[in-house]
């Protein structure tokens, strides 16, 4: 908003933001797609062949693979947008809402490992809730011998996947409603006759979802693609495509990773075709809704509606809490026989003998976590304040290409990085394992802080400016305390999704700098459960740390300063 | 010790958005700017405070106390500014916010402690000035719609402008507050003898001689 003649010139950081983030992602494309043609000097592959394609095709249980995939990428996504949907149309004047988005906000902080690990630990066939129902329910005496969990078409991916998906797009969608004035126009709706839901379905729904929009590929492309989730609780036989692909790579056989570059692009391929689809879906409902969008009310919403509205978070909550409390449950437990409903004794033995082995990993989550969040959070505020002083009108493009490393699979372009680290000899270092998780952190982090930073009423720097006050001090007395509350969040968030990343740890890490999300997915298959739950709660407790402190610590700070309100309410 | 505007306009796509205005406020004078809204008062008082959107081109030329501003920025324009909101600083008291505008070179000329010490008398009178004595460690979200209009004019004054812009700054304050705020706000800047432009578009707020920003005489999308 200010003249641009008079503002220090920020260009760098937005230019260095883009390069940090762009540089990688478009080389590890390129270094994925090189390979996938047969080139790949490293290893003496210097034939351009369409071999390493015939090769991945031969592979045994690919279609079944793609097909697993594309299930678990879709149904979770259309799930978790129909619940959130529901929740806030249908669930608007309920306890159910406020007791959900609180809730939701818990799950959001948890890693999507923890949440797989903890709906492991409740629905596995000795899991919590068939010694919860056995014998007495069920007659089994012994553990059923059916795939309850790994089921082969991924619905207990499905189940984690909504349990995470939906707390953030319900995050997501209450931060853009706030601006839409929906109270008013649902209310408006009603006193012309529509139904609370339909009232929200038609005034609120078609205005929020366009920038709700990027969230739901994001979610689509995570679905198709994760990996911790697909080793955690997917198929085995054969896995999904992502867990199949990183296979090949992870091969000693190093001519493998011709054929494994074809499945990242395969991949690649499976998740833009995925959000075409569903761009192609998006238009196809808009086009029949459109003479419904001006139909005039019919009186009351369908009961069918209002139940499903409740029914789904009735469903989905209790899941990711059971979870969490399962895990927890079982870290203390000392003896738990089949089929009791709770453990006969508890105790702290697997703590005390797990200190020594968390110690490490524990260290490398904080270290990595709160280094990159920082990192993040110092260029977000760069790009921000950048663009506050030029005044640029915020570009969709900025938005776009900060979203780029979520859209794109992480499979898809981290063999690429990979490469590319080794070519600058950051691979298995520190640095070069921070590098790539701000590739995943800077984005959630920017897209935190920047619908606060772009809200800022202009005016306070205009006042400010006017007393005297120069750009600089504008922004360090004015700008940053008015928005301490979003940049703590932003930081909290940044620590919580860098803790929870998987693929990238190990890949770029070269498997010397283990987290506590690699250590709790390599202990998920088969290790003792009392040990999977003192990693995957520690997991859960310290973004959950993070997100306390966030909300706690302004609070206490503007605990005399009735102007400076939760902005979130 | 004048405001002159010369000729002024502002262009947004190539056409001006009001009728070029060429303007004297003298020291001690409050000219009340009306106009119709939408014309760009605000645009105006942007292109005055130097804080104009990259969208707009300035015309013309603005001159205090004979400097020509356009080379300055806003911190050292010397232009104050109240808005219809008080726009005080939330996370700041109601001392510590005005105190953020009072120049640090001021006061006491002796050793750096007096300096400081000489800045919070200030302050402390203005409070005083504003029916607010022995208040200054408030929080600014607890005083009523008045007492933040007071202070907030006292915080414009206390960082020394050499001109004052009011943009509608009592159109949010209700009736019986109003006209006693006006005055206290008038009589303020005409007793420091500050050139004053009055932005508004409520004959009743309108004070002193009166001019109108008009439409340009052709259209924007017909230039």
């Amino acid at each position: 908003m200010f003249d641009p003649k008079f503002r220090p010139k920020l260009h760098p950081i937005p230019r260095l933001t883009q390069a940090l983030v762009l540089a990688p992602v478009a080389a590890g494309i390129l270094g994925t797609v090189l390979p996938s043609l047969g080139w790949m000097p490293v290893i003496g592959a210097r034939d351009w062949t369409l071999a390493p394609w015939r090769l991945l095709f031969a592979l045994p249980g690919l279609e079944r693979a793609v097909l697993t995939s594309l299930t678990v990428g879709f149904l979770s996504t259309a799930l978790a947008l129909i619940l959130v949907i529901g929740l806030l149309a249908l669930a608007r004047d309920t306890l159910w809402l406020s007791a959900a988005r609180r809730t939701m906000a818990l799950l959001l902080a948890m890693p999507h490992a923890a949440v797989a690990l903890g709906l492991a630990f409740l629905l596995s066939s000795s899991g919590w809730v068939a010694r919860m129902v056995s014998p007495w329910a069920t007659g089994w005496v012994l553990p059923p011998d059916w795939p309850t969990i790994q089921d082969p078409w991924g619905f207990a991916m499905v189940a984690a996947l909504l349990v995470k998906e939906s707390a953030f797009l319900l995050l997501m969608a209450l931060a853009v409603e706030s601006s839409l004035d929906s109270v008013r126009s649902g209310a408006l709706a009603r006193s012309l006759g529509h139904a609370p839901g339909e009232a929200w379905l038609r005034t609120v729904l078609p205005r929020l979802y366009p920038r709700l929009r990027l969230p739901v590929y994001a979610v689509l492309a995570y679905g198709l693609s994760t990996v911790e989730v697909a080793l955690v609780l997917g198929p085995t036989t054969p896995p999904p495509l992502s867990v199949l692909v990183t296979r090949e790579f992870l091969d000693p056989d190093l001519s493998r990773r011709l054929p494994a570059a074809a499945g990242a692009l395969l991949q690649l391929g499976l998740v833009v075709g995925g959000i075409g689809l569903w761009a192609l879906g998006e238009r196809i409902l808009v086009r029949l809704a459109r003479p419904w969008l001006s139909a005039g009310p019919r009186g009351r919403d369908a009961p069918a509606l209002r139940l499903a509205a409740r029914l789904g978070p009735a469903l989905v909550l209790p899941l990711g809490l059971g979870g969490l409390v399962g895990m927890g449950l079982w870290s203390v437990t000392g003896q738990w026989r089949w089929p009791d409903a709770l453990p006969r004794t508890l105790s702290t033995t697997t703590w005390s003998r797990q200190a020594d082995a968390l110690a490490w990993p524990l260290a490398n989550s904080l270290s990595l976590g709160l280094a990159v969040a920082l990192f993040a959070l110092l260029l977000s505020l760069g790009c921000l304040e950048a663009e506050r002083r030029s005044g640029r009108r915020p570009g969709r493009v900025v938005d776009w290409l900060v979203y780029a490393p979520l859209l794109v699979p992480q499979v898809g372009f981290l063999f690429g990085v990979q490469i590319l680290l080794l070519a600058v000899r950051l691979d298995g270092t520190w640095i070069g394992v921070a590098w790539s998780h701000l590739l995943f952190v800077l984005p959630y982090v920017f897209l935190t802080l920047a619908g606060p930073y772009r809200r800022l009423d202009p005016r306070h720097a205009t006042v400010a400016a006017c007393l005297g006050a120069g750009p600089l001090r504008v922004f360090l007395v004015i700008v940053l305390p008015l928005l301490a509350r979003p940049i703590l969040a932003a930081l909290a968030v940044g620590f919580a999704v860098g803790l929870g990343l998987y693929l990238p740890t190990i890949l770029v890490g070269a498997g010397h700098w283990p987290t506590l999300t690699t250590e709790a997915v390599a202990l998920a298959s088969g290790a003792n459960r009392r040990i999977i739950g003192v990693y995957a709660i520690l997991q859960a407790a310290l973004p959950l740390a993070a997100f306390a402190l966030a909300v706690a610590l302004p609070a206490w700070m503007y605990r005399d300063r009735a102007g400076m309100g939760d902005p979130w309410r | 010790m004048a405001l002159i505007l010369d000729d002024l306009t502002v262009l947004l796509g190539g056409g001006p958005l009001f009728a070029p205005l060429s303007l004297t406020v003298e020291a001690g004078e409050v000219v009340t700017l009306m106009g119709p809204s939408g014309v760009g008062k605000s645009t105006l008082l942007a292109l005055l405070t130097g804080t104009l959107d990259r969208a707009f081109t300035p015309r013309g030329r603005v001159t205090l106390e004979g400097r020509d501003l356009a080379d300055l920025p806003p911190e050292r324009r010397g232009i104050g500014i109240l808005f219809q909101d008080d726009m005080l600083f939330p996370h700041l008291t109601l001392a510590e916010n005005l105190a953020f505008g009072v120049p640090r070179g001021e006061g006491g000329g002796e050793g750096g402690g007096n300096r400081q010490a000489a800045r919070w008398t200030k302050v402390e009178a203005a409070l005083a000035e504003a029916g607010l004595a022995g208040q200054g460690s408030r929080d600014p979200a607890t005083l009523s719609g008045g007492q933040r209009a007071r202070a907030a004019l006292m915080r414009t004054l206390l960082s020394q402008p050499r001109a004052v812009l009011l943009d509608e700054p009592f159109s949010k304050l209700d009736a019986t507050a109003r006209a006693r705020i006006r005055a206290f706000v008038l009589d303020h800047v005409t007793a420091r003898g500050l050139p004053t432009l009055l932005v508004t578009h409520d004959p009743e707020d309108a004070h002193g001689r009166v001019v109108t920003l008009d439409p340009p005489s052709i259209p924007p999308d017909e230039y």
